[in-house]
C-alpha cells in the first residue's frame, strides 16, 4: 500500500523523523526553467532538518522512500497518482515506496508549462504539461543511481540493471535498494542528456497503479483544509452582500458580539467578518449581524431579463470568431434551412468542500493552507492585500474537496478574504480559518456564465450540409482579469471553444460572439466553454441530421474524414453501444455526441427511458475517449464516469437564477445535483495510443448533455432547447 | 454545559453549547475531523455518523440530543461490515476528491449492517442522501456489492 504525506504541518519534517537517523541522505533532482533555458538542479546530500534543494521534483531517502513533489493540486482528478506514476516509471521505483508531497508556491520551479509559467492546475493540463519534465526528472535520477552503484561496486554501468526499486549486478550477485545508493548518487553530477524509456517497456504507465490517496480517503484520515487545526486558531465567517456589487453602508455588531465565543467583528472589503473561537459561534454571530448595504452599484436584474436581452443581442451584429466561405449566402441558397436556439443558465461549481483557507499573517510573513489551485496567482493577490512581497507569502497546498475550477480564480476571492480578515484582526500571527458555508458557496458568484446560442444550418438539394451560422451571447470569463490579455480581437477563446473550432466539414461557416457585461462574477467551470458550446453544436447537428433524413451517427461520421481521432472515438462509442442494432423500443431512445476538449477526444452514446408522465431515466452511457497515452487507465475511466455524472447533473437540474439581482438558490435542496439513483451505468472505452497524454479531468463532461438530449428526442420527439431540461410535466 | 455520551466506544463528556450541532462538537471539541461539513441542512450526507447504529446526519443533530446514546464516527468504525466496505472502497478505487467519502462509508456500512445483501434499489434508497460531486456513484454501488459478497464468503 502506498501512502501519501498529507499533513498540513510540515510533512517534510515528518518524513525526516520517519527516516529515523540523525542524518538523512537524500538525492534531489529537478530542473529550473528560466525562459526557455533549462538548467539541471543541484543534487545535494542533506542533513536532518536542513532545507532541501529548492528545485526538486523528487527526493529519495536513505529509507528507500521515493518522494515525488507534485506541482499540481489533487482535487480528485488523480493528479498525485499520475505525477508519481510518470516519475516512478522512468526511475524504475518500487511503487509501494512512492509518496507524494505538494510543492510550495514557486512559479520558477513549479509553473504549469501550459499556463505560461503560472503555477496552477486547470485546463486538464496536469499530465500533459508534466509529461516530459517528469519523465526526465525520473530518468536522470535513475541514471545517477546506476552511476552510484557502478562507482560503489567498481563495475561498469552497462552491466547493471534496475527494477522495482532495486539496482542489481548479476555477475557478482550484488543488489541494493535505492536508499543505500543515495549518498554516492547525491555527489554525482546531474547528466545533461538521458534516454527515456521506450513505451513498450513501461511497467507502471498504462497499468492501473493504485491511487496514492485511496486509503486515506476511505478511512477519514485524508487531510483537507477543513481539517487544519492549530493551537489558538480562530474561525471566521464572512457576511457578503446579498446583491453582486453591493457594499457595506453600515453595520451593528452588538448582537453578534454578544454571542458566546465571538471575539471580534471586523469590516473587510468584501463584507463584515465574525471571528470566533469555533465555527458554531462564528455562524451564530454572523446570523445576528445587522448590516445595511449600499445597493447603488449592484446588479439588480433578473436572469429572465438578462436572457431576454441576450436573445435580442443574438440578432445584432457581433464579432467574428471564425469565418470560412460565405455562410449568409449559402443559407440564402440552401434548399432547406434548420434553425434553433439554446439557453444555458449560470451554474455553481458546488464542490463538496465549501471554500476554506487558513491564514497565519504577521508583520512580515503570510502563511496559507488551502486546497490551492492557483498558487502563484494566489500568492501575488495575498501579498498585495497583506502589503507584503510575494516571496513572503508561502502556500501549503492540501487536498481539495473538489473544485471543478472554483478554487482557481484570478481574483483569488477566498484567499484574499482570508488574508484581509487576518489583517483586520491585527496581523498578529493568530491562525484564522475562513470557512464558507454551503449557502455562501451557492450565493457567492463566480459561476459558469449564462449563454444564449442561436444556430442556423443550410442543406442543399442532396441533403449536404453547406452552411453553418452560430451566434453565441454571454459574458467573458477572462475580461477584467489579469488574463484579459488573452482576448484577441475582442474574442475570449473560452467563450467560443468547442464552437469556433467545430470539426465538421462544412464549406461555409460563421461563428460570431457577442460579449455581454453583467455584474455577476463568472469563472471557468469544468470543461469551460465546451460546457455549453458542445451542447449547442451536438444538439443542433442532430437536428440537422434529422432534417436531412439521416441517422445522427452516420451524418456526423461523414463530416469527420479530416479528423481521424474524433471519428475514431465516434465509431468506437457507436460500436460499443450497439448503435447499428437500430432504434430502441418505444419509450426508449439512444443519442450520440462527440467533441474535442483540451486535446482529448470523447464520444458518448446515451440510452434513456421516458415514462408516460415524461420522467426521464438515463439508463446507460457508453463513452469512448482518446487521450493519447493513458497514464492510468483506471483513473481515465474514473474521470469519464465522474465527468458524465457531473455533466448529466447540470443538464438535468443545474441552474442558478437571479430575481432582481438576488440568487434564488441556497443549498442542495434548490441547487440540485446528481444523486446516486440518477447515475446511469457507464462504460468507458479507451483508444490505445502512444501519443503524448492529454486531458481527462474535464472532457468527459461535455458530450453527455447533448447525447442525453438527443436520446430524449429519439424517445419522445422533443428537443431540449433550454437547460436545465424541463422537469416532467413542465413542457 | 456538558453532554455525556458514548463516542466510538468510550464514555465521553463534551463541554459545549448543547445546541451545537454534533458535527461541530465532533470536529472542533472532540477533535475528530473525519466527519465532514457539506451543507449544514442534512441534504448531502457528508456529516453522516452512526447514532445507536443508525446512519444520522450530524450537522442537524444537536449535541444535547445524543446524551446517553452511542455515536460512532469514521474514526471509530470497527464492524466487519465497515472493514469490508473500506476494503472494497480501496479495491475499486472509489474515491476521487474524497471529501464526501467518510459519509459514504458510514451510510454504506449502516446499510450492510442492516441488510447484508442489498439490491440496487436498496442501495439507491440508502445512498441517495449522500451527494458526491465527483459522481463516484457507479463505483460506490459496485463497492457495496463487493463488500456484501466479501461478507458472505
Amino acid at each position: 500500500m502506498t501512502t501519501q504525506t498529507h499533513s498540513a504541518r510540515g510533512s517534510r519534517r515528518t518524513f525526516l523523523k520517519g527516516a529515523g537517523g540523525a542524518s538523512v541522505m537524500a538525492l534531489t533532482i529537478g530542473f529550473e526553467w528560466i525562459g526557455s533555458v533549462r538548467r539541471a538542479g543541484a543534487a545535494a546530500a542533506l542533513e536532518s532538518g536542513a532545507p532541501f534543494a529548492p528545485n526538486a521534483f523528487l527526493r529519495i531517502g536513505a529509507d528507500n522512500s521515493v518522494t515525488v513533489i507534485a506541482k499540481h493540486l489533487e482535487m480528485g482528478q488523480g493528479s498525485y497518482t499520475g505525477i508519481a506514476t510518470i516519475v516512478a516509471e522512468e526511475l524504475d521505483a518500487d511503487w509501494s515506496q512512492v509518496r507524494v508531497e505538494s510543492a510550495p508556491a514557486d512559479a520558477k520551479r513549479y509553473g504549469n508549462l501550459a499556463m505560461g509559467g503560472v503555477q496552477g492546475t486547470g485546463g486538464s493540463s496536469a499530465m500533459a504539461n508534466s509529461w516530459n519534465q517528469l519523465r526526465e526528472a525520473g530518468a536522470k535520477a535513475r541514471a545517477m543511481l546506476l552511476a552510484a552503484a557502478a562507482n560503489d561496486w567498481h563495475v561498469p554501468v552497462s552491466e547493471l540493471s534496475i527494477s522495482n526499486g532495486v539496482v542489481s549486478h548479476s555477475a557478482t550477485n550484488t543488489r541494493a535498494k535505492f536508499g543505500s545508493l543515495v549518498k554516492t548518487a547525491a555527489a554525482l553530477p546531474v547528466p545533461d542528456q538521458v534516454t527515456l524509456k521506450d513505451p513498450k517497456d513501461f511497467k507502471l504507465i498504462g497499468r492501473k497503479a493504485a491511487r496514492v490517496d485511496a486509503a486515506a480517503k476511505s478511512d477519514g484520515t485524508a487531510q483537507f483544509t477543513l481539517d487544519v487545526v492549530f493551537p489558538g486558531m480562530l474561525v471566521a465567517l464572512l457576511k457578503r452582500p446579498p446583491l453582486f456589487g453591493a457594499t457595506v453602508k453600515s453595520f451593528d455588531a452588538a448582537a453578534a458580539s454578544a454571542v458566546p465565543g465571538v471575539l471580534k467583528v471586523v469590516q473587510v472589503p468584501r463584507g463584515v467578518a465574525v471571528i470566533a473561537k469555533n465555527f458554531w459561534a462564528a455562524k451564530q454571530g454572523r446570523d445576528a449581524l445587522q448590516i445595511e448595504w449600499d445597493d447603488s452599484k449592484a446588479e439588480k436584474r433578473s436572469s429572465t431579463e438578462l436572457m431576454e436581452e441576450y436573445r435580442r443581442l443574438a440578432d445584432q451584429p457581433a464579432l467574428s470568431a471564425r469565418k470560412e466561405g460565405d455562410a449568409e449566402r449559402a443559407l440564402r441558397d440552401a434548399t432547406r434551412k434548420v434553425t434553433a436556439s439554446y439557453e444555458f443558465p449560470y451554474l455553481a461549481h458546488a464542490p463538496m468542500e465549501p471554500l476554506d483557507a487558513v491564514v497565519k499573517l504577521s508583520a512580515n510573513s503570510c502563511e496559507i493552507w488551502a486546497g490551492d489551485q492557483f498558487q502563484t496567482v494566489d500568492q501575488a493577490n495575498a501579498a498585495r492585500v497583506a502589503g507584503l512581497d510575494p516571496q513572503q507569502v508561502s502556500i501549503h497546498t492540501l487536498y481539495a474537496g473538489g473544485s471543478f475550477g472554483r478554487r482557481a480564480n484570478p481574483g483569488s476571492d477566498y484567499i484574499v478574504e482570508a488574508v484581509s480578515i487576518a489583517k483586520a484582526n491585527g496581523a498578529d500571527g493568530t491562525p484564522i480559518k475562513l470557512q464558507w458555508t454551503r449557502e455562501d458557496d451557492i450565493h457567492g458568484g463566480r459561476y459558469r456564465p449564462m449563454y444564449f446560442h442561436k444556430l442556423e444550418a443550410g442543406l442543399d438539394a442532396r441533403g449536404q450540409l453547406t452552411a453553418w451560422r452560430h451566434v453565441i451571447v454571454g459574458q467573458s470569463i477572462i475580461a477584467d482579469t489579469p488574463f484579459a490579455a488573452m482576448i484577441k480581437d475582442g474574442i475570449d477563446a473560452t467563450s467560443v471553444e468547442g464552437a469556433a473550432n467545430i470539426a465538421y466539414a462544412i464549406p461555409n461557416i460563421a461563428v460570431d460572439l457577442s460579449t455581454t457585461k453583467i455584474g455577476v462574477p463568472v469563472l471557468w467551470w469544468r470543461v469551460v466553454g465546451s460546457s455549453h458550446t458542445t451542447f449547442a453544436v451536438e444538439a443542433f447537428i442532430d437536428e440537422v441530421a434529422h432534417a436531412a433524413g439521416e441517422d445522427g451517427f452516420t451524418f456526423r461520421r461523414k463530416l469527420l474524414d479530416h479528423h481521424p481521432r474524433l471519428k475514431g472515438v465516434l465509431e468506437l462509442a457507436a460500436d460499443k453501444a450497439g448503435w447499428s442494432s437500430g432504434p430502441l423500443p418505444a419509450g426508449r431512445g439512444r443519442g450520440i455526441a462527440v467533441t474535442e476538449a483540451f486535446n482529448s477526444y470523447v464520444a458518448q452514446v446515451a440510452e434513456v427511458s421516458v415514462d408516460k408522465d415524461g420522467h426521464v431515466k438515463v439508463d446507460r452511457v457508453v463513452c469512448a475517449v482518446d487521450c493519447g497515452t493513458a497514464i492510468n487507465p483506471d483513473i481515465v475511466a474514473a474521470q469519464m464516469e465522474g465527468g458524465i455524472g457531473f455533466g448529466l447533473g447540470a443538464a438535468r437540474f443545474g441552474a442558478i437564477t437571479l430575481k432582481d439581482g438576488r440568487v434564488e438558490q441556497d443549498n442542495f435542496n434548490n441547487y440540485r445535483v446528481l444523486r446516486m439513483s440518477e447515475m446511469p451505468k457507464v462504460e468507458v472505452h479507451i483508444v490505445p495510443s502512444t501519443e503524448a497524454p492529454t486531458g481527462v479531468g474535464e472532457p468527459g463532461v461535455a458530450p453527455v448533455g447533448p447525447a442525453v438530449a438527443n436520446a430524449i428526442f429519439a424517445a419522445t420527439g422533443r428537443r431540449m432547447h433550454v437547460l436545465p431540461f424541463p422537469k416532467a410535466g413542465d413542457a | 454545559m456538558s453532554t455525556t455520551f458514548t463516542l466510538n466506544g468510550k464514555s465521553t463528556t463534551l463541554d459545549a453549547d448543547p445546541a451545537m450541532p454534533l458535527l461541530w462538537a465532533l470536529r472542533e471539541v472532540a477533535g475528530l475531523p473525519g466527519t465532514k461539513y457539506g451543507c449544514g441542512m442534512a441534504l448531502c450526507g457528508a456529516c453522516t455518523v452512526h447514532l445507536d447504529g443508525k446512519a444520522t446526519r450530524s450537522c442537524v443533530t444537536p449535541l444535547s440530543s445524543v446524551a446517553g446514546r452511542k455515536v460512532t464516527t469514521i474514526e471509530g468504525l470497527q464492524s466487519k461490515q465497515a472493514k469490508a466496505v473500506q476494503a472494497a472502497w480501496i479495491e475499486l478505487q472509489v474515491p476521487q476528491c474524497g471529501y464526501c467519502q467518510s459519509g459514504q462509508v458510514m451510510s454504506a456500512t449502516a446499510l450492510l449492517e442492516k441488510n447484508p445483501v442489498p439490491t440496487d434499489a436498496d442501495i439507491d434508497s440508502a445512498m441517495s442522501g449522500n451527494i458526491c460531486r465527483c459522481a463516484t456513484y457507479s463505483r460506490i454501488r459496485a463497492a457495496i456489492h463487493t463488500a456484501s459478497q466479501a461478507l458472505k464468503a
